[in-house]
């Protein structure tokens, strides 16, 4: 296929994959050729070795990145996956092994110092194990967290909040609690995917009945009886009945007791003196 | 204080043990939310362990819950301080998976933003950088200069910081001519004026040498294992620049020089900065001179929406568009990682698709991981006050560091 696009282009991959993969030998699983980018499945117990092969020997002297992706439905659900850039062939491949959480993949941080934090971060969020990496701690997630946020059973809501709590003077970590449900709109085409049920589903599977349903009298129809006269009849307390010459109801009591105000003393009110001005002003 | 006596009237010896420190959370050369623990042996920084992670927002697991248009405003977010750089690496990654031809006026335009960003970005580090080893004066010189680029965005998307302007298939909207002859302006006027007038203060200055010349040397085979990228490779003296090495848009045609260090210390790394910034603006004279007239997106109406006036008309371009804007496009199963020269480094986007229309994975790279991680390793055996310098010259931005 040409390439159309404008990404970044580096060395051609021409021989490269043979190459790699004839002097990875039986440590090599898959090596695939993808957007151009080449990428090797390699058994998990020797990637240590696959790595320190591609360093020395064939010069991918910079790890660039670990990635952690979940696939739930695999056996090994992980997949670690190194990104290697070689500076001086001005070329990168990508190098796979698969985990699952019991099954630890072995450090690198051998090899390349940095690989520490990314292992930790794969660790972190995924919860894939390293063997040999002496610091494997949590990096990215609160101190105390607890699961592996990334997986793709994880909610992306998570299950706790924290707020400070003005009665305690601390932050204070609660289930979470959404005020309304989390909208997740899913836009797919009714044709393709959208597994999701819409109201009214259930009834494209109800089988047909053998009599099919019928309203005949107006009995069959379920409603009551006909409103009648007794329906006119004024039943609450406080309506007039203007029949009788009934008045409209009294204004209700009022709801608090409010003593009334007692009258002013003095006689000053809304005479003359009261209202000018003192002192002589102009 | 840092020394603790042991009462021993016996022996009269003194037992000197190790200080331990917080830097951070909040501290103003911190430049964000970095705590690191410090153990001290007087004022020598014996060990430092950074704890990151106190910007950690999730990105990553919520671009797996949006389509791939509604992902990209979340790269603006990252590293705030380069938000279009980190666009390009996206878009980047979602063209090449759909294999979409970008046409050419929409590679420039977005060169050209790419290189303002790298100024913005740089004018904000040195600024930073500067001002945490005491000096003030050319950070409010070079904010002026931020502040003329943010200006540029907004007039270019609407927004000063998150623009949100490229995307999948070229940029969101052309540029208006007055704002092309306004950068031009810019950049031969004013930027290399106030610029270098900000710069003649520091970069001769003894008290900003003392601060940073031999300060966390690196060796190139150091650089290479720990995972540098951008200024700070580039100051050990590799000159690997992904804009040169591995073009991407239309970088191939463009005419400039890396700059690179010869000592590998702090004061390279800024010197290194300052450098690029005249190559920045050579690459955006450069763009604003070859620039053609004509689309500024794709015309496959499958990955980018048609114009609104043509929406008004056409019905086919109206159920595009509503089909662009909420199912969005789908691209096919695969995977791919693109890394492109951001103002800090390689910022690398490692994209899975399972053929929906949200990525199935989308791992970002960020530039301040590795070099954050070094930090230990850079410090050792240098002197509190070198902290603020060393991390100074990493530029590090947690908005990107903890995702």
């Amino acid at each position: 296929m040409a390439v159309l696009h404008s990404a970044p282009k580096f060395a051609a991959n021409d021989g490269v994959q043979e190459t790699l993969a004839a002097a990875m030998g039986s440590m090599l699983l898959d090596a695939r050729e993808t957007h151009g980018e080449i990428s090797f499945t390699v058994k998990r117990d020797s990637i240590e070795d696959v790595l320190r092969l591609l360093r020395d020997d064939h010069a991918y002297q910079q790890l660039m990145e670990i990635a952690g992706v979940d696939f739930p439905g695999r056996e090994e659900r992980f997949e670690v996956v190194y990104m290697l850039l070689s500076v001086t062939k001005n070329h990168r491949v990508m190098v796979k092994v698969s985990a699952s959480e019991d099954t630890p993949v072995p450090t690198v941080t051998t090899l390349w110092p940095n690989a520490g934090w990314l292992e930790r971060e794969v660790f972190d969020m995924y919860g894939v194990l390293f063997d040999g990496n002496t610091d494997l701690r949590r990096i990215l997630t609160d101190y105390g967290f607890e699961g592996h946020p990334f997986r793709k059973d994880f909610p992306l809501t998570g299950y706790t909040e924290l707020r400070y709590s003005e009665d305690e003077k601390r932050v204070v970590y609660e289930p979470v609690k959404l005020a309304q449900d989390l909208r997740q709109f899913d836009f797919m085409s009714p044709w393709e995917g959208a597994d999701y049920v819409l109201p009214g589903d259930e009834k494209a599977d109800t089988p047909p009945v053998d009599e099919p349903k019928t309203t005949e009298s107006p009995k069959q129809t379920g409603a009551g009886a006909k409103a009648d006269a007794k329906a006119a009849e004024k039943v609450s307390d406080g309506a007039p009945d203007k029949e009788k010459g009934g008045k409209a109801a009294n204004p209700p009591e009022p709801t608090e007791d409010r003593p009334a105000k007692k009258a002013r003393k003095g006689k000053t009110t809304d005479t003359k003196a009261a209202t000018k001005p003192k002192g002589g002003a102009k | 204080m840092g020394v603790q006596l042991e009462e021993s009237p016996t022996t009269g010896d003194e037992v000197i043990s190790n200080y331990t420190i917080n830097f951070g959370p909040q501290h103003p050369a911190a430049h964000g939310v970095l705590r690191m623990v410090m153990e001290l042996d007087g004022e020598i920084i014996e060990r430092i362990d950074p704890h990151v992670g106190l910007l950690h927002r999730g990105t990553e697991k919520l671009i797996e819950h949006k389509t791939y248009l509604q992902a990209l405003p979340y790269f603006d977010r990252l590293d705030y301080c380069s938000p279009l750089c980190q666009e390009h690496s996206y878009v980047l990654a979602i063209e090449k998976m759909l294999n979409v031809e970008v046409p050419e006026r929409a590679q420039y335009l977005r060169v050209l933003f790419a290189e303002l960003t790298r100024i913005c970005n740089h004018m904000l580090n040195i600024g930073a950088h500067v001002m945490d080893v005491g000096a003030m004066t050319p950070n409010l010189w070079v904010f002026e200069l931020r502040e003329d680029c943010m200006n540029f965005f907004e007039r270019a998307s609407g927004a000063r910081m998150h623009a949100a302007w490229f995307r999948p298939g070229g940029v969101h909207q052309d540029v208006p001519l007055k704002l092309l002859t306004d950068i031009g302006d810019w950049v031969d006027g004013r930027l290399p004026e106030l610029f270098g007038d900000a710069m003649s203060l520091v970069l001769d200055n003894r008290i900003f040498k003392q601060r940073n010349v031999d300060i966390a040397h690196v060796g190139k085979e150091d650089a290479l294992a720990w995972g540098f990228s951008g200024p700070m490779i580039r100051a050990a003296g590799i000159p690997w620049d992904l804009r040169k090495s591995q073009p991407y848009d239309v970088y191939d045609r463009m005419d400039f020089e890396i700059p690179v260090g010869t000592n590998s210390d702090c004061y390279d790394r800024f010197v290194v900065r300052v450098k690029e910034v005249y190559e920045s603006a050579k690459i955006i004279k450069q763009c604003l001179a070859e620039m053609p007239e004509g689309p500024i997106c794709s015309d496959d109406r499958k990955v980018s929406p048609p114009k609104r006036g043509e929406m008004k008309q056409s019905m086919e371009a109206l159920i595009h568009h509503f089909k662009l804007y909420t199912e969005g496009f789908h691209v096919p199963a695969g995977e791919v990682y693109v890394a492109t020269e951001s103002p800090k480094g390689e910022f690398g986007v490692y994209l899975v698709s399972d053929g929906s229309n949200k990525p199935y994975r989308c791992k970002i790279r960020p530039t301040a991981f590795s070099h954050l991680q070094a930090m230990d390793f850079m410090s050792k055996g240098h002197m509190l006050p070198d902290a603020t310098a060393i991390l100074g010259a990493i530029d590090v931005v947690f908005g990107e560091c903890d995702r």
